[in-house]
């Protein structure tokens, strides 16, 4: 792990020697820190390094750095799970809510939802409550507050991240796969790294995925935005902030589908309304009225979001429907994997509309397996052997061990080094590498954050 | 053979990991989660076949339970929509019901039968329920077994 990389970075607070970075806010509050052999350490140091008083200013960083190296620090600290996860996603209320890090667009999702039925409720809801029926305001608000609670849902919880390999997991593997192709020629690419599964007598290829380190699962699919293996990948979407995958498809479905009423419905009483009040007093008279009882502009406003969003948000809730009545993704969908060319049809669909609705819809809910909100001991251990100081990690359950976090070392890298996917599904990764590796004698060596990077995107 | 434990505690504190066995996942039968039930070979001379089988065979039956599309899981499901999936926050699931029961099942396990061997199981869901972790122990005051040498390479990055 490279310390001073990225200062924005959630993980570069963490990555220092903490006795450099006691006054951050953030590190004091997240985790408990126990220093071991610092003070006695930093005598050590001067004994070992006697020049170190005597550089000036300038250099004493260097000086500071160079003493580090030469020397083992090793500090104690518990902080949350979460708080080392590697990816791209941002973490609010202490692990509990979980996000992509391009937010903007989702915020203007809640500004639209919300904002366009606030002036709902100002304007309409008192005339339709005396003039039609109380219960119109009534349902308008259940729906609101349903497609408000279905939004957060989606947006806030983890859409089924697979935690990378461990060290171990991933080098156990390589042998694997070094076993299975035997010896290839100096020179030669070797071959794709690709394992066969035969699935409901269809053969599925699973690929394997060189940021994370495993080979994965059917249907699972890497997103570059978020930079994690999602399990039943379907796309990212930017509106709700996260990505669609197998534990909050169901969110992001009944999110489509409440947001679609809620809108046809918004969009009924915006006209109905304007002909109650026209009939009354003429159209015209209508939209011309004085702006603290019917804003003309307003009108427009919500007209005009209506309508785009019940062309959008309607088609795409159509789509969605079409997928789960057919057990697909939309990423299988757009890369056409069971379009029925060469007799490959879907081996996970149940031939059947109501089943295939019921799997999705009504399935198991799975949990999450990122354990985000548990804790980790974390030592940092500074050593002038490898080339970058380590890191090891040992839950609180499993045996101690002195294990390089794998998850780390790939990942110490800038946040404006990956290219975000243009396309709403991020098949990027998946298309251009085909499992192929890239040209490295060693393959089972951690590799540089670099590398790593450009494998997958 | 490998020196005898008596209790997980003993494991954690006098042996040394030798290396790790990873017990793959089964698609072939979809998405549902399963483990291969085949018997890793570096385990041979460490337990018997059928106890390892019998352990796997006993966690394939309990994720089936958790993962089976039923008239609870409808239930759960439609209830669950009903209330804008605020009954979650009060209510656990079914999935994390038997989660847990596997989890008390792998404890037993291990000390019954994989600790007194020097192994010790790790809980898939620790692993993303991508892999059945089996640990391998030695005791530190006794010589080493023989594992084979790509083990060994293992074993030494492991520490």
């Amino acid at each position: 792990m490279s310390l001073g990389q990225g200062p924005r970075s959630r993980r570069s607070s963490r990555g220092r020697i903490p006795h450099v970075r006691l006054g951050n806010r953030r590190h004091r509050r997240s985790g408990e820190l126990d220093c071991i052999g610092l003070c006695t350490n930093l005598q050590h140091r001067r004994a070992e390094t006697p020049r170190l008083h005597k550089t000036n200013k300038k250099n004493s960083w260097h000086a500071r750095r160079r003493a580090r190296t030469m020397s083992a620090v090793m500090v104690t600290r518990k902080v949350r799970k979460w708080e080392k996860l590697p990816g791209k996603n941002t973490f609010c209320c202490d692990g509990r809510v979980m996000m992509a890090r391009q937010k903007g667009v989702f915020y203007l999702t809640l500004f639209l939802i919300v904002g366009t039925c606030s002036l709902f409720f100002a304007f309409e809801c008192p005339y339709l409550a005396v003039h039609l029926s109380p219960a119109i305001p009534f349902f308008a608000v259940l729906l609101f507050l349903f497609v408000i609670a279905m939004l957060l849902r989606t947006s806030f919880s983890d859409p089924g991240v697979l935690p990378r390999a461990l060290p171990e997991e991933a080098t156990f593997i390589e042998m694997e796969i070094e076993a299975a192709n035997g010896n290839v020629p100096a020179g030669q690419r070797p071959p794709p790294r690709i394992r066969n599964v035969q699935i409901n007598n269809q053969i599925v290829k699973l690929k394997y995925c060189y940021t994370c380190k495993i080979f994965r699962p059917p249907r699972a699919s890497h997103c570059s935005i978020c930079d994690n293996c999602v399990d039943r990948f379907d796309h990212h979407c930017p509106w709700v902030g996260n990505c669609v995958g197998k534990r909050n498809y169901r969110y992001f479905y009944m999110f489509t589908l409440s947001l679609s009423l809620l809108t046809i419905y918004i969009f009924t009483f915006n006209i109905v309304h304007v002909v109650m009040r026209s009939v009354d007093g003429g159209f015209l008279n209508t939209l011309k009225e004085t702006p603290g009882t019917y804003p003309f502009l307003f009108f427009f406003f919500k007209v005009l979001v209506c309508f785009f969003t019940l062309w959008s948000v309607v088609g795409l809730t159509g789509f969605h429907t079409y997928l789960i009545s057919l057990n697909q993704t939309t990423n299988e969908d757009i890369k056409g994997s069971w379009s029925g060319k060469n007799r490959v049809q879907n081996p996970y669909s149940h031939k059947n509309f109501m089943k295939n609705c019921c799997e999705v819809l009504c399935g198991p809910t799975y949990p999450s397996v990122l354990d985000r909100r548990g804790m980790t001991q974390e030592d940092l251990t500074v050593s002038s052997a490898s080339a970058a100081p380590s890191s090891s990690s040992s839950s609180n359950a499993a045996p101690q061990t002195t294990k390089t976090t794998a998850p780390l070392i790939p990942n110490e890298h800038t946040p404006d080094d990956a290219r975000p996917s243009i396309a709403a599904s991020a098949e990027n990764s998946d298309s251009s590498k085909e499992g192929f590796p890239p040209k490295r004698s060693s393959p089972a060596r951690v590799t540089s954050p670099r590398v790593a990077l450009i494998k997958c995107i | 053979m490998a020196t005898e434990f008596h209790n997980l505690q003993e494991l954690r504190h006098s042996a040394s990991l030798v290396t790790k066995v990873f017990v793959q996942r089964d698609y072939s039968e979809g998405t549902v989660c399963r483990f291969h039930n085949k018997f890793p070979s570096d385990l041979h001379n460490r337990i018997e076949r059928t106890l390892l089988e019998e352990t796997v065979k006993t966690l394939n039956s309990y994720y089936l339970e958790a993962e089976k599309i039923g008239g609870q899981s409808y239930l759960e499901g439609c209830l669950a929509c009903a209330t804008a999936y605020i009954v979650f926050l009060c209510m656990e699931t079914r999935y994390e019901k038997v989660l847990k029961k596997i989890s008390s099942y792998i404890q037993e396990q291990n000390e019954k039968i994989y600790a007194p061997r020097g192994l010790l199981l790790t809980d898939p869901v620790e692993r993303g329920m991508r892999v059945l972790e089996i640990s391998v122990f030695e005791d530190r005051g006794s010589g080493s077994s023989s594992p084979s040498s790509s083990t060994t390479s293992a074993g030494s990055s492991a520490r």
